[in-house]
């Protein structure tokens, strides 16, 4: 007698299951979308509206704007190596014997300052532009246009731009070895790029970190 | 310079023509009020390009071609990614 009725109530179960199986399917699926729906729409814009196309497209003008302000040397600089050499300008000897200090202008990174005679670092300088209208989202300007940013504020106003900054000994936030290695990579570039030495002028002892001005 | 577009042109006219003289003041008084800087690239006589910051329109130098706003800068916020 129980077998039977047991039988029997797994047998109902099997056929309601069989009914209502699509409708439950469809309604869990409905419950799936709009849960997705609900967590696209509390997404941060800057997740929400990233377009890589966009920034890409925003990138190449970046660059370009770069290009029209800076020295021709310069733009190639940062083409091949992906960071600026600016001469500091507060030192005494910048207009004589050649810059006593200088800058290294990362994308998106601390200022580096450091001794172009001998390669030693001095300190990091963490400055930002950030927007906060976010107009796609983010406060974050392309690349090219942070360093350029950067070039334009140390070349006008440097000693702003520095107490503005927030400065750390080195290596707080860009290893000193990638540093040095830049470093090398800048003393190679000028060695390669500069064949006419004699339009330009290497500032220093001919160390190779030495700053290049035009003659 | 905007985050996810590059340069955006703002305004253009001649600042010997009144209107468009008053336009670009207008658009120069717009962009420092909502905190950007000003800058003026230039080229000096020996041929370095060099950039100056300017906080009115009359700081401008009148043959000036562009001037470019960009975000003020603020210390950066620490990180330690390296």
């Amino acid at each position: 007698m129980l077998l039977a009725l047991g039988t029997a109530a797994l047998v109902l179960v099997v056929l309601l299951w069989e009914l209502t199986r699509s409708r439950v399917l469809g309604a869990a699926a409905e419950a799936r979308a709009r849960l997705q729906a609900i967590r696209s729409r509390s997404r941060e814009p800057a997740q929400l509206d990233y377009d890589p196309g966009r920034e890409r497209r925003a990138e190449q003008r970046a660059r370009e704007l770069l290009r029209s302000c800076v020295e021709q040397r310069d733009w190639e600089m940062y083409r091949d190596l992906g960071f600026l050499r600016v001469s500091g300008g507060l030192g005494e000897r910048r207009q004589a014997a050649g810059a006593s200090y200088a800058y290294l202008i990362y994308p998106h990174r601390p200022i580096v300052a450091y001794v172009p005679q001998t390669g030693a670092l001095l300190n990091e300088y963490c400055v930002t532009f950030p927007d906060h209208s976010r107009p796609y989202g983010s406060a974050r300007l392309p690349d090219a246009d942070d360093v350029l940013a950067k070039w334009m504020a140390l070349n006008a106003d440097e000693r702003r731009l520095i107490e503005e900054a927030n400065m750390h000994l080195p290596g707080r936030q860009i290893d000193p070895e990638r540093v040095r290695r830049d470093l090398a990579r800048l003393s190679r570039w000028e060695r390669e790029t500069l064949g006419g030495a004699s339009r330009r002028e290497v500032v220093g002892d001919g160390d190779a970190t030495g700053i290049v001005r035009a003659a | 310079m905007k985050p996810g577009h590059g340069e955006i042109l703002l305004a253009e006219g001649d600042v010997e023509v009144a209107e468009q003289e008053r336009r670009l003041i207008e658009a120069f008084r717009r962009e420092l009020d909502a905190g950007m800087w000003a800058a003026v690239p230039s080229e000096r006589t020996d041929g370095r390009r060099q950039a100056e910051l300017v906080k009115s329109f009359g700081d401008v130098p009148r043959d000036a071609e562009r001037v470019i706003f960009f975000p003020r800068a603020a210390g950066g916020a620490p990180r330690t990614d390296r």
